[in-house]
């Protein structure tokens, strides 16, 4: 492979996060504390949870032929995606699947991600209900947070998480992000003590008077105004919720521990290296939340799907090298456009790595997870919505198996999430529209 | 910025309290038939709704919510905390507030600049001057001091009369608070910062009722159109006088209404309402993720993000309200404003009298003629704002201008383009930005689009993507011609003068003030948005004039179903 990256081993990382207080890798679950069979707590009895963590990374792979030529567990890798190549056989890579338009305009960077994540395709900005949301309404209602979403470039649009009222700004700052999950709402799991904060009580009991008001303020609203009345008071119910969580003791945790607090303010970048030391921030205190069960989903977009990332000394942007820089005619492949995609998998290797130090049983907490990484463009120089490559880490606490290539080629690139939000238990039986209309997940991916 | 301090609302509206506080009928949003206020109010029957689909109602802007807290609290009390970022719609933040809506993390920012707004507001600083009386005991519940506070507060907050009911039971919610924490002003705390994440005062709702003037049809309640008239205006909440308007019905007299509006216009408050509508239609709220590499431009310090969007709203405060400037010179005119920073930056001399260690001053300044710069196009709030970080991007630039400028739809690029020529940047022949490009224009697919963008940026070349002025590219002299609409021209100069020529321009900033204070485009073809285009032209295109007549248009405060269809039909 060309990549001049070290290979970054498992202990190196621990270490390396380790010393660069970048995460805190908590205690594994004591066997005491679980079920015989390490699936459930034992003075509970619930099961220790499936998380799902989304990552985005823009601009593709490129227009080389880098998908595998073999289907099943039997397949090469491809050298492109070399960074992750230790978690080969927990990971399944699809590739060939496109999104298919139905006549309606190819808005560059977007639509493509508009149809698989949220299973529609128009011409317009329309975008709700992505999958990820979807799946955090199923498995993570009842944590402090639905989601949490976080993105590297410094820009809060650079997000595709959205649920029913719309997009949901992207965290920009580590800092905001530490303050907001372990600031003075967190409460400690493992904690010897529990007293609640008559604070918390008293603002839980405020926010009953706007509920109150519901009644007399929808009494003579059009009803767009209430459909969008209806949106706030569900966001002041995950509110109160919030605070319901803070007022009970939570169950103990050992995995769970709280990391330090990163001082990255979140301001703007415009180096992709730099952006990728807030990328490994963000990752650690996703970490932490997950372990901690702050919440069930984590959604990280290292930029915006127009990469204006760069490289130092180098005015030109990994999108503007997408488009300008030729494909190199020795080596097949756009050489720098290379050098941003190595940079960014070495991320997401690094944020797998993160999820597989922490230990839950006997299993980690990336087995508990499926970790689910997707892009833009399948070729991006084209801005080509064909040939999506998607990468699954992590096998879900069991539900999907792993270690496989899924090539579907001429499928349309919907059933990917839909075979994913059916692992994570969404009580979904179809899902997408027209040409891109599904009712069957991925051959062989479900366990 | 006006000079003067806010003192709040909640300390100097003595003069109003018995009107709003003693307004003991159920609230605008859900009146009961005869059960309004004194004046027009209590006039109208039950508020009706006004559509069947479309929403109406207005997310408060981030710049609105921060003059509204200091106007009823004054502006010592901060604003502490981020506000998630609203969506553009059809080129307006203003637009996009009427489809906006709150998420659970943008109502978790609300709680938590709520929060602590409130804190404020009882702290041992203010407590004295903002509850406006004594508790007996700081100890527990005071259920009279309680009511007196959010007697005055709440209407200040909601924008409109509270009911007793209404009142009574922020008392009591206080009142329960102030017991279980044995804190009198920690009750206060609490029940104020739910007032503050209440839908009714984070939206703005277009509350309809039946005119009585005209049987049959609908005109807006007095105090929304207090509402929407004064956030069109100053960008805030209606002050003392305009709710007094609305109390008594003279908001809806057309005097009353021409001496409100006359009112607000004359006032230096104008400002905040020129500088927010502005802001909005030249997008400076994407600044907030702008950057430029100062391994290539030394120049752009931290600090000229905000100086270049002050830059700008200056120039066009002074040409407008002292000037009383036509719209079209704001593309040409030589008289700005300028720091050492930007100085500096755009490299003109710039004589500072003030004492070391001030803090930096704003001095006027007039480019001399052959200067390079003239008119807000020339200026680093434009050609920043618009570059990435690292190169300028004459697209991005002429994209910007067509869609902000001149309200000109630029369709997306297509799928499966060929780059040949953008990509050949080893070819001599394509050093500059211009060559590339030129030759990409030869590609059928992307000449159609970029013909509309590329020759009105290029013509700004001269200006890198820190914005300072720059005669080559990799050693290459910048070309900076340029066209728009058919007229040719060069540079900055060129293209401010092309702009103010060309009648896209005038329409374009009538049409959004328009949507900037309703969250619709106008339609093009009612006879009152003629009438608005034609004052506004008459008065040789001075936006005042301009605001005027919108403020004053029946158009404005129409049901949305007669100006609801506007929005998507124009586009």
């Amino acid at each position: 492979m060309k990549s001049k990256i070290k290979v970054w081993t498992r202990r190196r990382v621990l270490r390396g996060m380790l010393a660069g207080s970048a995460i805190t890798v908590g205690l594994p679950i004591l066997d005491c504390v679980l079920n015989d069979n390490g699936t459930a707590f034992a003075d509970t009895g619930a099961l220790i949870p499936t998380r799902f963590v989304s990552w985005f990374w823009g601009l593709g792979i490129g227009e080389q032929e880098w998908w595998p030529k073999t289907a099943g567990a039997d397949y090469e890798l491809p050298w492109e995606l070399g960074a992750i190549k230790p978690f080969k056989k927990r990971l399944n890579l699809f590739s060939g699947s496109q999104v298919f338009l139905d006549g309606n305009t190819n808005r560059t960077h977007f639509t493509g991600i508009q149809g698989h994540m949220t299973g529609k395709v128009t011409s317009s900005d329309d975008y709700f209900n992505s999958m990820d949301a979807i799946i955090a309404d199923t498995i993570s209602a009842r944590t402090r947070f639905r989601s949490l979403v976080a993105t590297c470039d410094g820009d809060s649009k650079s997000t595709w998480t959205a649920f029913a009222s719309g997009k949901v700004p992207a965290e920009v700052s580590p800092a905001a992000l530490y303050a907001r999950i372990f600031g003075p709402g967190f409460t400690d799991p493992n904690a010897a003590t529990f007293v609640p904060d008559p604070a918390v009580m008293v603002k839980r009991s405020v926010l009953s008077t706007i509920n109150e008001d519901r009644a007399d303020l929808l009494k003579n609203l059009p009803a767009g105004d209430r459909a969008r009345l209806d949106y706030y008071f569900t966001a002041l119910r995950s509110l109160e919720q919030r605070l319901d969580i803070e007022l009970q003791k939570p169950p103990p945790l050992p995995a769970c521990s709280k990391p330090e607090q990163p001082k990255d303010d979140g301001h703007s970048i415009f180096l992709a290296t730099d952006a990728m030391v807030r990328h490994d921030l963000f990752c650690a205190l996703m970490t932490h939340a997950l372990a901690c069960d702050q919440t069930r989903v984590a959604n990280l977009n290292v930029s915006q799907s127009q990469s204006a990332l760069r490289q130092a000394g180098d005015p030109t942007t990994h999108h503007s090298y997408t488009h300008e820089e030729p494909i190199d005619a020795k080596l097949g492949y756009q050489v720098q456009c290379s050098w941003f995609q190595q940079r960014y998998f070495q991320g997401l290797y690094n944020y797998a790595a993160m999820l597989d130090a922490v230990k839950e049983g006997d299993r980690s907490l990336l087995d508990r997870s499926i970790l689910y990484a997707y892009t833009d463009h399948g070729a991006p120089r084209l801005h080509s919505v064909r040939n999506y490559p998607f990468i699954t880490i992590g096998d879900g606490n069991g539900r999907i198996r792993t270690g496989m290539h899924f090539p579907t080629p001429g499928d349309t690139a919907i059933r990917v999430p839909f075979t994913i939000m059916q692992a994570m238990g969404v009580p979904i039986s179809s899902w997408g529209t027209n040409s891109n209309h599904v009712t069957s997940p991925v051959s062989g991916v479900l366990a | 910025m006006r000079a003067e301090c806010r003192r709040g609302l909640a300390t100097v509206i003595a003069g109003i309290l018995p009107i709003l506080a003693a307004a003991a009928s159920p609230s605008a949003l859900a009146a009961p038939a005869g059960a309004a206020p004194a004046g027009a109010a209590a006039a109208s029957a039950r508020g009706t709704a006004n559509s069947e689909e479309m929403s109406t109602a207005l997310l408060m802007s981030p710049s609105q919510y921060r003059l509204t807290i200091a106007d009823v609290f004054g502006d010592s009390i901060k604003v502490n905390g981020r506000f998630e970022p609203d969506q553009r719609e059809q080129g307006l933040l203003a637009i996009g507030a009427r489809t906006d809506n709150i998420s659970d993390n943008s109502l978790e920012s609300y709680a938590d600049l709520a929060s602590d707004i409130a804190a404020q507001v009882v702290d041992a600083r203010h407590r004295e001057e903002l509850i406006g009386c004594q508790p007996r005991s700081e100890n527990g519940r005071d259920d009279d001091c309680a009511r007196v506070f959010f007697a005055r507060v709440g209407p200040l907050l909601y924008r409109q009369p509270l009911t007793v009911d209404q009142v009574q039971a922020q008392v009591t919610a206080a009142g329960i608070a102030a017991d279980k924490l044995h804190d009198f002003y920690g009750g206060i705390s609490d029940t104020l910062a739910e007032m503050l994440i209440s839908p009714r005062f984070l939206f703005r709702y277009k509350i309809m009722e039946p005119d009585p003037q005209h049987p049959g049809r609908e005109r807006m309640n007095a105090y929304a159109k207090a509402t929407e008239l004064s956030y069109f205006l100053w960008n805030t909440t209606p002050d003392e006088k305009l709710l007094q308007a609305a109390a008594s019905g003279e908001i809806q007299t057309r005097a009353g209404l021409e001496r409100q509006v006359d009112r607000l216009i004359s006032s230096e408050r104008i400002q905040d309402g020129i500088r927010a509508f502005f802001a909005d239609m030249l997008g400076f709220a994407d600044f907030a993720a702008v950057s430029k590499d100062p391994s290539f431009f030394p120049l752009f310090v931290p600090s000229i993000k905000d100086e270049a969007q002050e830059q700008t709203l200056r120039t066009i405060v002074d040409h407008i309200v002292n000037r009383h400037g036509d719209y079209r010179d704001l593309f040409t005119t030589p008289h700005t404003f300028l720091t050492d920073d930007l100085a500096t930056l755009y490299d003109v001399p710039l004589v500072d009298m003030s004492d070391n260690g001030q803090p930096q001053p704003w001095l006027a300044y007039t480019y001399p003629p052959g200067d390079s710069h003239a008119g807000i196009l020339s200026e680093a709030s434009f050609t920043t704002l618009w570059s990435p970080s690292g190169r300028t991007s004459p697209t991005v630039r002429g994209k910007a201008l067509r869609e902000n400028i001149l309200c000109e739809k630029v369709p997306p690029p297509p799928g499966n383009v060929s780059f040949k020529f953008v990509e050949d940047t080893g070819n001599p022949q394509y050093r500059t930005t211009r060559a590339r490009l030129m030759a990409h224009r030869t590609e059928p697919l992307c000449a159609g689009c970029h013909k509309l963008t590329d020759p009105i940026g290029l013509a700004l070349e001269d200006f890198d993507a820190a914005g300072e002025y720059r005669t080559t590219e990799n050693g290459v002299p910048i070309d900076a011609s340029g066209e728009l609409n058919g007229k040719q021209f060069v540079g900055a100069i060129g293209l401010g003068e092309a702009v103010h020529d060309d009648p896209a321009a005038t329409n374009c900033v009538a049409q959004k003030a328009f949507a900037f204070e309703t969250g619709y485009i106008p339609p093009r073809d009612d006879p009152r948005w003629r009438e608005i285009q034609q004052r506004f032209a008459g008065s040789h295109y001075q936006v005042l004039e301009l605001l005027r007549a919108i403020a004053l248009s029946d158009l404005s405060y129409a049901a949305p179903a007669e100006g609801g269809a506007l929005a998507a039909a124009n586009h």
